[in-house]
């Protein structure tokens, strides 16, 4: 069975040594960037866990109980997180991966075939809350002087969370393309997921976690202890998990949360097992039939027709032809409602700082949060231009030959993909700057410098999200949520930052200068320094904006396919 | 109309093609033959201005293909041998977008729209989103698409493919009267059959250079084979006439 069962996932561990070993011919710098990332990444989640833990251990009594729950809450966001990625991926392992038809065809025995496609999904789910997991349990460990043991018992207890809702995801995936088509059941499941993860998140934000470490605000310490020894869900496996590192942690090793872990795996396993042979040839089948849509393509035409009327044909069809990609497609339209969230929580944010409760807040720090606010709302900004952006010229990849074969300019193409991406993301720049002023009732010098700098600055960011995208193009993706996770989008996660860092701390010359003349009572002086610097931080701006997009060009100039 | 001067391409150490000198003119049919890997789709995608060569030079109707690419694409239709389009747009919609990036719109696009769709008996799809396509469906919208601009050649990369009979009949017969009326039309198949009934010049190329070239006649004369069929001269110049064990091949 063991032999069968590694021949079916030998191409893909093939494929993935193939594909290592493409990564370190690409060049040492990308393996340097992406494990100095990665490294700092761990470090800076290891370093907050691991303070955290200290400032636990110092309080009596309940330390260990804040420690428990802390993991117990991240443990509980692990699950669900990979209970909605595992539904998602078995739809591609089990429904659409090309590799389908031949071993449907092939005289592989069903429950190899299950156990082959389930461990496939379990990795392409997993590997990311895998990786982030690494340095919290580390940080447990240091902290509480795991010892030697701590890894593989490590192990025992956390395998199971990932096999769990592996198991259950395929389950929950195989019963709904029994009873929808597999194309119109992934639509429907993106869109099901990203707005079940904003809930989550808006919901996570609205209660107001913070609260909860301020023992202050309960009745009574027994209260919180209370509160805190009790159990998330008893029937929950992160409970079990929770439980078992916490008593090998702290006290003696209690062997039932290993017992529950593994029985559970197993029943779930049989579980899906039976459910597979029983659904899956029906579903396979199910899974093989087009989505059928008709469209009425005039709403777009009477809609956005008048609107780039003036514009040339080339880039008049290049709009509409992207507008109606995108909002055809539910995986990218389902995007906004994340957006949505985030521009909620972004606001509730500023609305929930401790500013205006009591007595008047320093004219200073109103400024000072209203600036650095600036930098904040760009990396917002950034990483919406990483998920939009970035991958529309990715995105052109298969039907290059039809753009490359026809006579269209390719600054036209540049030039459609850079409005159609930077407009929405202006007006969201806009909302989120001038909301936040307003909240922050700043004074009109700052709301001019603000919006001013938000302009320039979503400008350039959008211009480098599509520089870098045809510079460090994906076109073996299909999946655009995949692409701004590359090594280019992360080079140009790395060079927006710099941008951000370099305006403000331009720009902190003459708004330091205002806020000390208000500070002495007065006016504010327009001299060299503030048109200088002003103009300096224009100019990175503008070089940011045009550089990019002239190297963009020079790159898809050469793209041969 | 298309002329190809020391052609070449080259992958690192690999020449996929290899200094190649073609010339067709206004109103032939040209068939484009050769071996898995001899350099016709590399060939084809330069011509087409996807691939840029590294050597040598394209004409299109007079223009060079690296000096004037505008005009030069667009007298050209391509049609590539995947037809991947894009997935969420329907049949009109895509074909409108073609005609966009060759600068036309408006109701003669229309109208030439709904003659391509009922000429490849598409109309019944014209409304519904291009994921629900066939693979020959896809590969008429894609031979459409290289129609709707009214190209004065077209550049075909087996196209036959996917096509049902009907649909390879009718597009047999239209590149005979494309070509009759003045077009030009440089096409690269494996199916002989279709090159020898209607070619009216084929080359044969192999590790990236033409090994013969001329009317059938030209190359039987060429090959020393007196009424060979095309198969048997493609065989004989390409050397792929190797005694196989069929029997044990098939009997295990």
């Amino acid at each position: 069975m063991r032999r069968a069962l590694a021949h079916i996932l030998w191409p893909k561990w093939q494929t993935a040594r193939v594909r290592v070993r493409q990564q370190r011919r690409a060049g040492s710098t990308r393996v340097l960037v992406i494990a100095g990332v990665g490294m700092l990444f761990w470090f800076g989640v290891f370093g907050v866990v691991y303070r955290i833990l200290q400032y636990f251990r110092g309080i009596e009594e309940i330390g260990p109980l804040l420690a428990g729950k802390l993991l117990g809450l991240v443990l509980l966001a692990f699950l669900s997180i990979l209970l909605l990625s595992n539904v998602i991926t078995a739809l591609s392992s089990f429904f659409l991966a090309k590799d389908l038809d031949i071993l449907v065809a092939a005289p592989v025995d069903w429950l190899h075939f299950y156990l082959g496609k389930l461990g496939e999904t379990l990795l392409h789910s997993s590997w990311m809350v895998g990786l982030m997991a690494v340095p919290i349990f580390a940080a447990y460990g240091v902290s509480y002087g795991g010892g030697w043991l701590f890894v593989p018992l490590i192990l025992v207890l956390f395998v199971p969370l990932l096999i769990i809702p592996a198991v259950l995801g395929s389950a929950v995936t195989l019963v709904l393309v029994n009873v929808f088509p597999a194309r119109r059941t992934r639509d429907l499941l993106s869109v099901i997921a990203i707005g079940a993860a904003g809930l989550l998140v808006l919901m996570l934000r609205i209660v107001r976690p913070e609260q909860l470490m301020r023992p202050e605000g309960f009745r009574n310490l027994l209260d919180f202890i209370t509160l805190l020894r009790t159990p998330t869900s008893p029937f929950l496996p992160s409970e079990w998990t929770t439980n078992g590192i916490m008593s090998l942690l702290v006290g003696s090793f209690d062997v039932q949360p290993v017992v529950l872990l593994w029985t559970t795996v197993g029943a779930f396993l049989v579980f899906g097992a039976m459910l597979h042979a029983w659904l899956y040839p029906r579903g396979f089948t199910r899974g093989q039939e087009g989505a059928e849509r008709f469209v009425k393509g005039w709403i777009w035409q009477t809609v956005l027709a008048p609107i780039v009327r003036p514009l040339a044909v080339s880039k008049r069809e290049f709009i509409i032809k992207d507008l109606k990609l995108f909002f055809r497609d539910p995986t990218q339209w389902s995007q906004l409602i994340l957006l949505a969230v985030l521009v909620v929580i972004y606001l509730f944010n500023i609305r929930a700082l401790p500013l205006f409760t009591g007595e008047r807040v320093p004219f200073f720090l109103v400024t000072v949060i209203s600036f650095l606010n600036l930098g904040l709302a760009g990396f917002v900004l950034a990483s919406i231009a990483a998920r939009f952006i970035f991958p529309s010229i990715s995105l052109e990849g298969r039907q290059m030959w039809l753009l490359r074969s026809s006579p269209l300019d390719l600054r036209a193409l540049l030039w459609s993909k850079y409005w159609t991406g930077t407009l929405p993301l202006l007006v969201l720049a806009l909302i989120i700057t001038v909301l936040t002023n307003i909240l922050l009732q700043v004074s009109p010098f700052m709301m001019w410098v603000s919006v001013a700098t938000i302009v320039l600055l979503t400008l350039a960011i959008s211009a480098l999200a599509l520089g870098f995208g045809a510079v460090f193009p994906q076109f073996d993706t299909e999946n655009a949520a995949q692409i701004p996770t590359s090594y280019g989008g992360l080079v140009f996660m790395m060079t927006t930052i710099a941008l951000l860092a370099a305006v403000i701390v331009v720009e902190a010359v003459p708004v330091s200068g205002y806020v000390r003349a208000s500070f002495r009572g007065e006016p504010i002086a327009i001299d060299a320094h503030m048109i200088g610097a002003f103009a300096l931080a224009a100019a990175i701006c503008i070089v940011a904006t045009v550089v990019p997009l002239r190297v963009g060009l020079n790159r898809m100039e050469e793209f041969e396919f | 109309m298309i002329k190809l001067e020391r052609l070449t391409k080259r992958y690192g150490k690999l020449t996929a093609v290899d200094h190649l000198d073609l010339h067709i003119p206004r109103g032939e049919l040209f068939g484009f033959l050769g071996p898995n890997g001899a350099g016709k789709t590399t060939t084809l995608r330069m011509i087409a201005g996807i691939l840029r060569p590294s050597e040598g030079r394209v004409w299109i109707g007079g223009d060079d293909l690296m000096q004037e690419p505008m005009s030069a694409k667009q007298r050209l239709g391509f049609i590539p041998d995947r037809p991947y389009v894009y997935e969420k747009l329907t049949g009109a919609e895509f074909l409108r977008f073609v005609a966009g990036l060759y600068g036309q719109d408006g109701d003669m696009v229309e109208r030439r729209i709904e003659e391509l769709l009922e000429l490849f008996e598409l109309t019944a799809w014209k409304n519904e989103l291009v994921e629900a396509y066939s693979h020959g469906m896809r590969q008429k919208l894609i031979i459409s698409s290289a129609l709707i601009h009214r190209p004065e050649c077209i550049v075909v990369d087996e196209p036959m493919v996917g096509l049902d009979p009907k649909g390879a009949r009718l597009l047999k017969d239209i590149f005979r009267e494309f070509v009759d009326r003045g077009g030009t039309v440089l096409m690269s198949t494996h199916t002989l059959e279709v090159a020898e009934a209607v070619c009216d010049r084929i080359a044969i190329i192999q590790a990236g250079q033409v090994i013969a070239s001329g009317s059938m006649a030209e190359l039987r004369e060429h090959a020393a084979s007196g009424s060979a069929s095309l198969e048997e001269l493609f065989l004989k110049l390409t050397g792929g006439v190797a005694e196989r064990e069929l029997a044990r091949v098939l009997e295990g």
